[in-house]
């Protein structure tokens, strides 16, 4: 039967709190890759662009295995995986057994996936900011961190942006696959609430609701990065 | 390992013995969603450029629903969200086409693909260059023969980059299927995982097997691209 909407508000408050704590275990565990994978892209970029050819090798083998493999595939080979191995080496020492929650397997497996995608992203914008800026940093007399942080790293995030937002936007969509290895995200309660209380259709909508006003919030936020970080671009036209 | 392949190399590659499984299952779970979705995404990507508004904004609304939203909750609403009401599984039709795991997967990965071919069909359409429309105008193409023998043949040549990205995305994401029983790649990678305990050779196989499919897709776009693209390296 379908329920009415006043049937629907009811039960709404009574999962009330479980679906507020979903939706910030799912924020974590996005905000959480995040920030992984954009120390990883960091680091693939500079690997990738590194005049030492191990360093080149490694980084095309990192981002041409993940991409060419389906991330549903990698999270359950890292989370099964991960904890095989663990427990082995545990067994092997004689250690106590150490477990592997999903919540950590998930950020591990999301960040280094999306490490990846970052990588290309941010080797492509630092290709695009001119050789003459290292050098001028250079000539300056500024440390390689202090051209770093404040001459390259400015310039290339105004290239790096358009790639970052949309590598974003797929990595937000994939944290519904971490409730497949057992979390309790949004979609996992969701799916729970919608179960118990017989109108599974009703919660699943407002589970996709939640994505979307996620997905609109990031639009926007990362419209203002973008005027932001263009502001010295932009100026002289004005 | 040698075990692991002798029991599962069947399974991964075409049939368990009762239906069609892993690889072949795969490519048909990809070929079959995009060739769906690609269908849809024509008439819709006219739709989303056109000057009516009430004709881009329901697209634009359709669009926006499904690449705002992750597949995994598309595919849950298609496959128990709507068969949880009653009212599709009392009418004999509707409940015969929900009942089936493969229906609803299909119908989920084919609108999520649409959504996305239909805005890069239609980014496609919007940079077509203002001249050669003037020009077959000039010559007498008008309304739906522009858009046959112009506009559509020149999108999705144009769009072949984006698109060659939205397959490999496509295949990556039938990996969601076992999530409703439908036996790809990964449902026989984990099963092999599950009686053998051998995970790091059940998932490398099946990663493999994705590369593979990865690289040949990567393989025959560029191909594509050289045949039907090779007009706008002459310009350059």
């Amino acid at each position: 039967m379908l329920p009415t909407f006043s049937q629907f508000v009811a039960t709404l408050g009574a999962f009330a709190p479980m679906l507020l704590h979903g939706v910030w275990i799912t924020l974590q565990l996005a905000l959480l890759s995040l920030l992984l994978g954009l120390v990883l892209g960091l680091l693939g970029a500079g690997a990738k662009l590194s005049g030492v050819r191990t360093w080149r090798l490694c980084a095309q083998l990192y981002t041409t295995l993940i991409r060419g493999v389906p991330d549903l595939l990698l999270m359950l080979l890292i989370f099964y995986g991960l904890q095989t191995g663990l427990s082995r080496l545990t067994a092997w020492l004689g250690w106590a057994y150490i477990d592997i929650d999903p919540f950590s397997a998930g950020v591990l497996t999301l960040g280094f996936i999306y490490g990846a995608y970052f990588t290309e992203t941010f080797r492509g914008a630092l290709l695009a900011v001119p050789r003459g800026q290292f050098q001028a940093a250079k000539a300056l007399g500024l440390t390689f961190r202090q051209s770093f942080v404040h001459v390259i790293f400015p310039q290339m995030m105004r290239f790096a942006l358009p790639g970052l937002g949309n590598n974003w936007m797929v990595l937000l969509k994939a944290t519904a696959l971490v409730s497949i290895i057992g979390l309790a995200d949004l979609v996992k309660v969701a799916q729970v609430a919608g179960k118990s209380s017989q109108q599974l259709l009703a919660f699943l909508l407002l589970a996709a609701l939640v994505y979307l006003l996620l997905s609109s919030a990031s639009n926007l936020i990362l419209g203002w990065l973008e005027r932001r970080y263009a502001g010295g671009v932009q100026e002289p036209s004005r | 390992m040698m075990e692991l392949i002798q029991e599962y190399w069947r399974p991964l590659i075409y049939s368990d013995g009762y239906q069609i499984t892993g690889l072949a299952m795969t490519l048909w779970l990809t070929s079959a969603s995009l060739g769906l979705g690609l269908l849809l995404a024509l008439p819709l990507s006219i739709a989303r450029t056109s000057a009516h508004r009430w004709l881009r904004w329901p697209v634009q609304g359709y669009t926006y629903l499904f690449r705002g939203t992750p597949l995994y909750i598309q595919l849950l609403i298609f496959y128990t969200g709507i068969y949880s009401l009653a009212a599709v599984r009392e009418q004999p039709l509707l409940d015969a086409f929900f009942r089936e795991a493969l229906n609803c997967t299909l119908l989920a990965f084919a609108l999520n693909t649409a959504a996305y071919t239909t805005e890069i069909l239609a980014g496609a359409i919007r940079a077509m260059p203002r001249g050669e429309i003037e020009a077959a105008r000039s010559l007498g193409f008008d309304g739906w023969k522009l858009y046959v023998h112009l506009i559509m043949p020149s999108a999705l040549r144009r769009s072949l980059p984006y698109y060659s990205n939205e397959v490999i995305f496509m295949l990556h994401s039938t990996t969601l299927a076992f999530t409703a029983t439908v036996p790809d790649i990964l449902k026989v990678a984990r099963d092999a995982n599950a009686a053998t305990f051998l995970t790091f050779q059940s998932f490398g196989l099946a990663a493999v097997l994705y590369l593979s499919i990865t690289f040949a897709l990567v393989g025959l776009f560029r191909l594509a691209e050289r045949r039907w693209l090779g007009f706008l390296e002459a310009g350059r």
